[in-house]
């Protein structure tokens, strides 16, 4: 019976996904005035076929717990014997239970949305629900006609397949549906964008509506990316934290057009300007979520993390990209040019800032697709090529370093016009503290330049985030700027680990004996015995390597090389201790045939600051969202004290500076 | 709230993202349509054999080098191992080709001795010299990137053809005919 009303409970929430889109039309068309009688209808379609979704979904996780092997996907992808908590994770572990996880994530924002969205305009918010109820009809279709994660076997299999074994991991346990819901949630900033450039309404009242969902889908990608840069990192043992891979790429550039979003909308929420740019922003977001499902679903680039490659799929999502990424650039061609322009603003403001930075990160969202989609257009030639760090790397440095600088400076500028002399204490504090960094740097060794530059930028970026607090009493500063302070030191800890991990790390690879020592940094590293061990599906030689800093006691590490058999599969294990101000990364390879064994270890001075400062990004932006919210209460009940009331308030409490 | 600002020109700018779009659709949808190179193939084709000698790969037959190659006729350079089961699948094939006058070498990767010999005993022994590489070096070195592959090696020791895969029935004319044109 679950399968059966999970199917039901599908096909309903597609039905209702057309009335929604259907009733949003209709609104769309009422006039001043008179309400189309179907327009009444789109809020609860949108409701319900949340529910319908989310319960679809629960239906599938209730299968894969009870390891209902009649279903052909459990079958599939699960194991009686399977952990429980990998039984769970296996729902969305695999292609049709991941894309009902992105259904029902997409109407559960739908949903949320219709429920507590308030100040839009009817017909902003009919339209904004009928292109949700539009994007949720393609999705349903590709689930129920080429997907279907409730596919009964004629006859109920004996026994599961089981798990790819490198997925039964926590981290990849929640790092898919973390980005999955960041995708989805860029799918409402689409939505309302797109609802208020078909009625023309791009005003800051819009914008105020499209800001918590931004937010929360930046926190939500920021999220995911750290965590999976992070799983990379240890899991691989390649001893990197990002390897510019088409699927990494996927989830970056979704998260460079939301970053930019994210401040576009302040403008127009604060200021009344950039309306064209960020409805742009807004279609650009999304459009990147769905390009990247495409590029990981269709396998047209190749990748390592190429999971559920399948043309004929690939060739459905492409023609769903054809309409809904076509429709809205179509539709922002020939609707853009009739909204009407915005605020002006003078170069040297705090908007001026912005919209710099906003092309700037443009700028380097192009690069990434470049470098990414390059492959593709070299084999339709038939060259084969990879694009790897030499390319991205300095390409996306040149308009980093740029923005970098604007972005110390920007958050301590007057909104629309501002006279540089005004600040001039900032900036050369902050220039010094680059300068002095920078000469630091090298004087005392010859490292790479992107590295000495990041450090002098993180360096300066650290002190300039703290800037914008300066001569303000502190317990009065609002949550909002808080959370930017936050957000924007968070990118300084960030940059500092990637540069000093591009400039400081030592490697030694050699050849050991147990007992020999091998010095990395001002470690001493001493192997003192390789054993085989056997886990659950895997046999693997587990070496024991005593470390020591300094005069300090040892630590022992553990680095494996792991075989798994079912698939069969080689991994390294590498073995990481964690410092305050570094990692030592310890690798096991293969034998030579004098008896000893490849060691190699890193020790990466403060690479944990990469991951620590995505932390810090993340909760900048939770801090964002508590205090717009609280500002979007505190207006609302203003709101209700009456028309008057309002139109002083407005004047007496700002928008809180960003 | 709404600025009293005049509608704005129509710009081309704002065609410039669905033009690039559909540049990148009819990209991807010509690219989704074309056979997708599952393999690797290697550059070494057409060059001469690397110089390598390996040891035997268990008692019953002799090891390999690039010199075994030379002198005569074309041969076929197998790339297999005990632990893999498509070779299992080709080992009748091999064995057919055998039957038909061709010297087959092999080239053991990443195996142990008593494994070759039951593999062998288990499932037939159409090599005249087996080398065993441990560490999969001549391998790379000959850019085959699995196991099994087959190269057919031209009378004077450079590389004609590549086979990625098991060996199927329908393949062994084909490699009959390589060898042939590598007289």
């Amino acid at each position: 019976m679950i399968a059966e009303i999970g199917l039901a409970a599908l096909w309903l929430a597609a039905a209702l996904a057309v009335l929604q889109m259907l009733a949003g039309a209709a609104a769309l068309r009422s006039i001043d005035g008179s309400v189309h009688p179907l327009a009444v209808y789109a809020r609860p379609a949108a409701i319900v076929q949340a529910v319908l979704a989310v319960l679809a979904f629960i239906m599938l996780l209730r299968a894969f717990a009870i390891t209902d092997l009649s279903i052909k996907l459990v079958a599939t992808n699960s194991h009686s014997m399977k952990p429980f908590i990998y039984k769970i994770t296996g729902t969305w572990g695999n292609h049709e239970g991941s894309m009902l996880l992105w259904v029902g994530v997409l109407a559960l924002a739908g949903g949320l949305l219709a429920g507590f969205e308030k100040r839009l305009p009817d017909r902003t918010m009919g339209a904004t629900l009928a292109v949700q109820g539009f994007i949720a009809i393609g999705f349903y279709a590709f689930l129920l006609l080429s997907s279907n994660p409730f596919e009964r076997l004629p006859v109920p299999a004996a026994e599961g397949i089981g798990l790819n074994p490198l997925l039964q991991d926590i981290g990849l346990a929640i790092h898919p549906p973390t980005l999955y819901a960041g995708y989805v949630g860029l799918s409402v900033a689409f939505s309302l964008a797109m609802g208020a450039l078909l009625t023309r309404e791009v005003n800051p009242n819009f914008a105020r509506a499209m800001r918590p969902w931004v937010l929360g889908a930046w926190v939500l990608l920021t999220l995911g990316i750290t965590a999976g840069s992070y799983w990379a990192y240890y899991e691989l043992g390649w001893g990197g934290w990002w390897f510019w891979d088409p699927v990494e790429n996927a989830s970056l550039m979704p998260w460079l057009a939301a970053t930019a979003l994210m401040h576009s909308v302040s403008v127009l929420a604060a200021r009344d300007a950039l309306r064209t740019w960020t409805i742009m922003l807004g279609v650009l977001a999304f459009s990147m979520s769905m390009l990247g499902t495409f590029l990981v679903r269709s396998g047209v680039l190749t990748s390592v993390h190429a999971f559920a490659v399948d043309p004929e799929r690939g060739a459905f999502i492409l023609a769903l990209l054809l309409i809904y990424i076509g429709g809205a650039f179509t539709i922002f061609a020939l609707r853009a040019s009739a909204v009407a322009e915005g605020k002006r603003f003078a170069a040297m403001s705090r908007e001026g800032a912005l919209v710099f930075n906003n092309v700037m990160l443009s700028a380097i969202l192009a690069i990434v697709l470049l470098g990414t989609l390059y492959p593709l257009l070299a084999e339709a030639f038939d060259a084969r090529v990879s694009v790897g760090p030499p390319y991205f790397n300095p390409a996306s440095a040149i308009f980093a370093i740029p923005m970098f600088l604007v972005m110390a400076v920007g958050p301590l500028l007057r909104w629309k016009e501002d006279k540089p002399a005004r600040v001039l204490f900032e900036m050369l504090a902050i220039a010094t503290v680059l300068i002095a960094v920078l000469v630091a740097v090298a004087i005392t060794g010859d490292y790479p330049l992107l590295p000495v530059l990041g450090l002098g930028l993180a360096a300066a970026l650290a002190l300039a985030a703290f800037l914008p607090l300066r001569g303000r009493k502190l317990a009065r500063v609002p949550v909002a700027v808080w959370g930017m302070v936050l957000a924007h030191f968070g990118v300084a800890v960030s940059l500092l680990g990637m540069a000093s991990e591009g400039a400081f790390t030592e490697e030694r690879l050699a050849a050991v004996a147990p007992g020999d020592t091998v010095k990395v940094g001002d470690w001493v590293i001493t192997l003192q015995g390789v054993a085989p061990v056997a886990g659950p599906n895997w046999t693997a030689i587990e070496a024991r390597v005593a470390a020591r800093q300094g005069d300090g006691a040892a630590v022992m590490l553990a680095p494996q090389a792991r075989n798994f058999w079912s698939p069969a599969q080689a991994t390294s294990e590498s073995a990481l201790l964690t410092r305050w101000d570094g990692q030592l990364y310890a690798v096991i390879g293969t034998q030579t045939p004098d008896g000893r064994w490849q060691l190699r270890v890193w020790w990466k001075p403060f690479v944990t600051f990469i991951w620590y400062g995505g932390l810090l990004i993340a909760l900048g932006g939770v801090l964002a969202i508590i205090g717009r919210v609280q500002v979007d209460v505190k207006r609302r009940k203003a709101a209700e004290l009456g028309e008057d009331r309002r139109a002083g308030l407005a004047d007496l409490v700002p928008e809180p500076a960003e | 709230m709404n600025a009293s600002g005049t509608p704005s020109r129509l710009r081309w700018w704002m065609w410039l993202p669905l033009a690039l779009f559909a540049f990148f659709a009819g990209l991807a949808g010509y690219m989704l349509t074309q056979e997708k190179e599952q393999f690797v193939k290697s550059t070494m084709v057409g060059k001469p054999l690397p110089a390598f000698a390996l040891p035997p790969a268990f008692e019953g037959r002799p090891g390999a080098a690039n010199t075994d190659f030379q002198g005569g006729k074309p041969r076929l350079l197998n790339i297999w191992a005990s632990w893999c089961l498509p070779c299992i699948a080709e080992a009748p094939q091999l064995e057919a080709l055998k039957a038909q006058g061709v010297e087959i070498i092999g080239i053991a990767i990443r195996d142990r001795p008593e494994d070759v010999a039951r593999f062998l005993e288990r499932h037939g022994n159409p090599y005249t010299r087996i080398g065993a590489d441990e560490i999969s070096a001549v391998q790379l070195e000959l850019g085959s990137s699995g196991v099994p592959e087959t190269f057919v090696i031209g009378a004077d020791g450079t590389i004609r053809y590549q086979h990625i895969g098991d060996i199927r029935p329908e393949h062994v004319a084909l490699l009959k005919a390589e060898l042939e044109k590598a007289q």
